[in-house]
């Protein structure tokens, strides 16, 4: 198929490129982006819709997909679809599946489960211990040549000072990057929610937030000493972002992700005991908030990532201290952006791409993150005015654990194209009534 | 001087927190509840007040004391009553709350009392049930009957709360009895000091309205009520104490203790008390104990809002 997409404003920072401009797609490969492109017979020239934006297709680089093992919270195929309908036209998914993905065998079930189901691009992340038990390396080469992009042990942290020691070391002599989940289990103890006044008043046991800051301090000072680049996974704290901007200005290859929720909600979100505000690293205090606020305005903060976490109702019907840690992100990650920080005057759109595309390629060094000539056609349609009423059950993700139900948003997804085909439309878009799916 | 709301205030709604309650609603629990302590005086111990109703009390977590004081208030009232004690351990898990729950509310009770292991418990409980709920402790969060208790008692004892000086003393972390006098009082008019050892001292607790002190002797001085909370042995086990020995030895009520405070200040504990823990005999069961009165003051403040939570016109 060959077509043009025609006079959207294209946001394209890696090209630093933010204006109108026609892209054209040839046999799912961007062959041209420039102004006025001539159309040749043929080519089809499906015109975006005003106020729309083109941008490299987004990644997320830390879902949790639930396939193999636990199927009846998400799957490969659901999770895909939940991406694409999300603006993602990739994800990294992590390896804490059952078994744990911490061999070939399983990264290449994944892979397979994601071509079957032919949407978002999937990158497997590889365990970075055996069984993601902390006590032996991972077969970290077999795990890279097999398809896998990082290794982390996520959902817990990477146990011992030795053996991230010994991950850095290896992963870095093969080019992999390190992801880690950071939190001091032995201070984090039975916590289930932040620590502070509100967990105070309503009897829930607290997690101080020096639990992860210790572990990126770790972290990042093992970065130092092994010289091999380090990601910290759902930094939450102001404490953890001092810690990253410091190592940083050391010159250590540290990068660090946020997620929507720690630069949406805080602690208070938790009065009601809804189960839906229950996520590792847990909602924070508004002066962490304004923190993640900052960093992702300076700089410091690299990527925005979901941790999409899908877990059962019944799972979620627990009570507080019981139910499952983690929250669906795929399907409300671009609305809480485009809302809470585009249009709130905390970063611009190239900014947004930056966090979303540019900066996650770069650091899993994946294709994509630009609208390059010749790079495969992964391309986002924002609709950065779309009024957006957010609701679980339209969700396409077999869970619907989120604490947004009912928020009214500005800004969504209109399109999702993945090497060049349409797999994604939304149909709240009128004016994209005649793009092909 | 303070207000009371009307005796309908009340009719239909849950208790889960004193948080939901207003001075004025506050006031006519314990007025209500001195009506149903002369009951509880008479030789027949019984009113027709919840004929016909039904209450389940559901307890997820053990406690003698609080569901026989519930059934006491019951009976008193003529509700037809139905105690279960779920065990945790013999619940499938995943099928511990809503699903119990939801086969009880099958039978139509009018209220469940639920006492539950999990803060927030009864709250998850009422935005599912149709029925009433008693809120009869929820893991470290609430124990709204005992802080009416508790008032009553201050009440019956000092004629007032507004002004009262309260210390309270002891596991300050893991209380439920604490976040609910800590709202009751302050809604009150009381102010209210606290201590204990650092780690039992939960993070931001100025902010629920306590001032910390360093030593009980800082926190009872000038006091006009003592309340000593339950200290759990298994504290040690979860590093937040060396040993009881030690606790006994620093935050102790002993009777030169209990010396700092007003001339005529009570003592209280909502129960079991560990004597030679938190407490010592001889002030437990000295002239200004009203621990036992805090316990029959249990059943008519329950009866209390048994009864202007499911009393009514159908009558
Ligand atoms: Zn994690
Ligand atoms: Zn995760």
């Amino acid at each position: 198929m060959h077509y043009i997409l025609r006079n959207g404003r294209v946001v394209d920072p890696a090209h630093g490129r933010d204006g109108q401009f026609d892209v054209e797609v040839r046999d799912g490969v961007i062959v041209r982006v420039g102004t006025t492109l001539a159309a040749a017979d043929g080519v089809t020239v499906l015109h975006v819709p005003p106020g729309c934006v083109v941008t490299p297709g987004l990644i997320d680089m830390h879902v949790h997909l639930r396939e193999p093992g636990q199927e009846h919270k998400e799957t490969v195929a659901s999770g895909a679809a939940a991406a694409v309908a999300g603006g993602f036209t990739a994800v990294a998914c992590m390896p804490n599946t059952a078994p744990v993905n911490d061999s070939a065998a399983v990264t290449r079930y994944i892979l397979d489960q994601a071509a079957a189901a032919n949407l978002a691009r999937v990158y497997p992340i590889g365990a970075a211990s055996v069984g993601s038990k902390g006590e032996q390396l991972a077969e970290i080469g077999e795990l890279k040549a097999a398809g896998c992009v990082a290794v982390s042990d996520d959902g817990h942290p990477i146990r011992t000072a030795l053996l991230m020691r010994r991950v850095l070391e290896y992963a870095g002599m093969l080019d992999v990057l390190v992801i880690d989940h950071c939190e001091d289990p032995t201070l984090k103890g039975d916590g289930v929610v932040h620590e502070g006044a509100v967990a105070s008043e309503l009897g829930l046991r607290g997690i101080p937030g020096e639990a992860e800051e210790l572990w990126v301090e770790r972290d990042i000072t093992l970065a130092g000493l092994t010289r091999s680049p380090v990601h910290i996974a759902h930094l939450s704290t102001a404490g953890s972002l001092r810690a990253v901007r410091a190592g940083k200005a050391r010159g250590i290859a540290v990068t660090c992700e946020v997620m929507p929720h720690h630069f949406v909600l805080t602690d208070e979100a938790l009065r009601g005991y809804d189960t839906n505000t229950k996520m590792n690293p847990p909602l924070r205090g508004s002066a962490d908030l304004e923190e993640m606020l900052r960093g992702l305005a300076d700089g410091s903060i690299d990527v925005i990532a979901t941790d999409h976490a899908p877990h059962h109702a019944d799972e979620k019907a627990l009570s507080y201290d019981q139910a499952p840690f983690g929250i669906t992100g795929l399907e409300t990650a671009v609305s809480l952006t485009l809302d809470r920080l585009v249009h709130a005057g905390v970063i611009g759109l190239s900014r947004m791409v930056e966090l979303l595309s540019a900066n996650p390629a770069r650091i899993l060094k994946v294709p994509g993150g630009a609208l390059a000539e010749g790079a495969p056609a992964d391309i986002t349609v924002l609709a950065p005015d779309l009024p957006v009423t957010v609701r679980a059950a339209a969700m396409r993700s077999l869970s619907r654990n989120m604490p947004f139900e009912g928020w009214q948003l500005r800004g969504g997804v209109a399109a999702t194209i993945v090497g060049g085909r349409l797999v994604y439309r939304n149909t709240a878009v009128e004016a994209l009534a005649g793009w092909l799916a | 001087m303070t207000a009371v709301a009307p005796v309908t205030a009340l009719r239909g709604r849950h208790l889960l927190s004193i948080a939901d309650l207003s001075p004025a609603e506050i006031t006519l629990i314990l007025d209500t509840a001195d009506a149903m302590k002369e009951v509880g005086e008479r030789t027949i111990k019984k009113v027709p007040a919840l004929r016909g109703r039904t209450i389940v009390n559901l307890f997820f977590e053990p406690s003698t004391r609080t569901r026989t004081s519930f059934e006491i208030a019951e009976k008193r009232l003529s509700a037809d009553t139905l105690s279960l004690a779920v065990s945790t351990s013999s619940v499938v898990k995943g099928e511990t709350l809503l699903d119990t729950v939801d086969n009880i509310e099958a039978m139509s009770p009018d209220m469940l009392v639920v006492r539950h292991a999990s803060s927030g418990a009864c709250q998850q409980l009422a935005r599912r049930c149709r029925s009433r709920i008693v809120n009869a402790g929820d893991g470290m969060h609430e124990h709204p009957t005992q802080a009416l208790l508790d008032a009553y008692t201050m009440r019956q004892r000092k004629g007032r709360i507004d002004g009262l000086q309260v210390a309270i003393v002891g596991d300050l972390a893991h209380s439920r009895v604490l976040r609910s006098n800590l709202l009751l009082l302050r809604k009150m008019g009381a102010s209210i000091r606290v201590t204990a050892p650092r780690p039992l001292i939960p993070a931001g607790i100025e902010a629920l309205g306590a001032t910390p002190c360093r030593t009980i002797e800082e926190a009872v001085d000038g006091a006009d009520v003592v309340m000593m909370l339950r200290i759990q042995l298994e504290r040690m086990q979860t590093l937040f104490l060396p040993s009881l020995r030690e606790y006994f030895a620093l935050f102790g009520l002993t009777a030169d203790r209990m010396a700092l405070a007003r001339p005529d200040a009570i003592v209280m504990h909502p129960g079991p008390m560990n004597r030679g823990v938190e407490i010592a005999s001889e002030v437990a069961d000295g002239p200004q104990a009203v621990i036992l009165e805090q316990v029959a003051n249990g059943v008519a403040v329950r009866m209390a809002v048994l009864y202007l939570l499911a009393g009514g016109s159908e009558d």
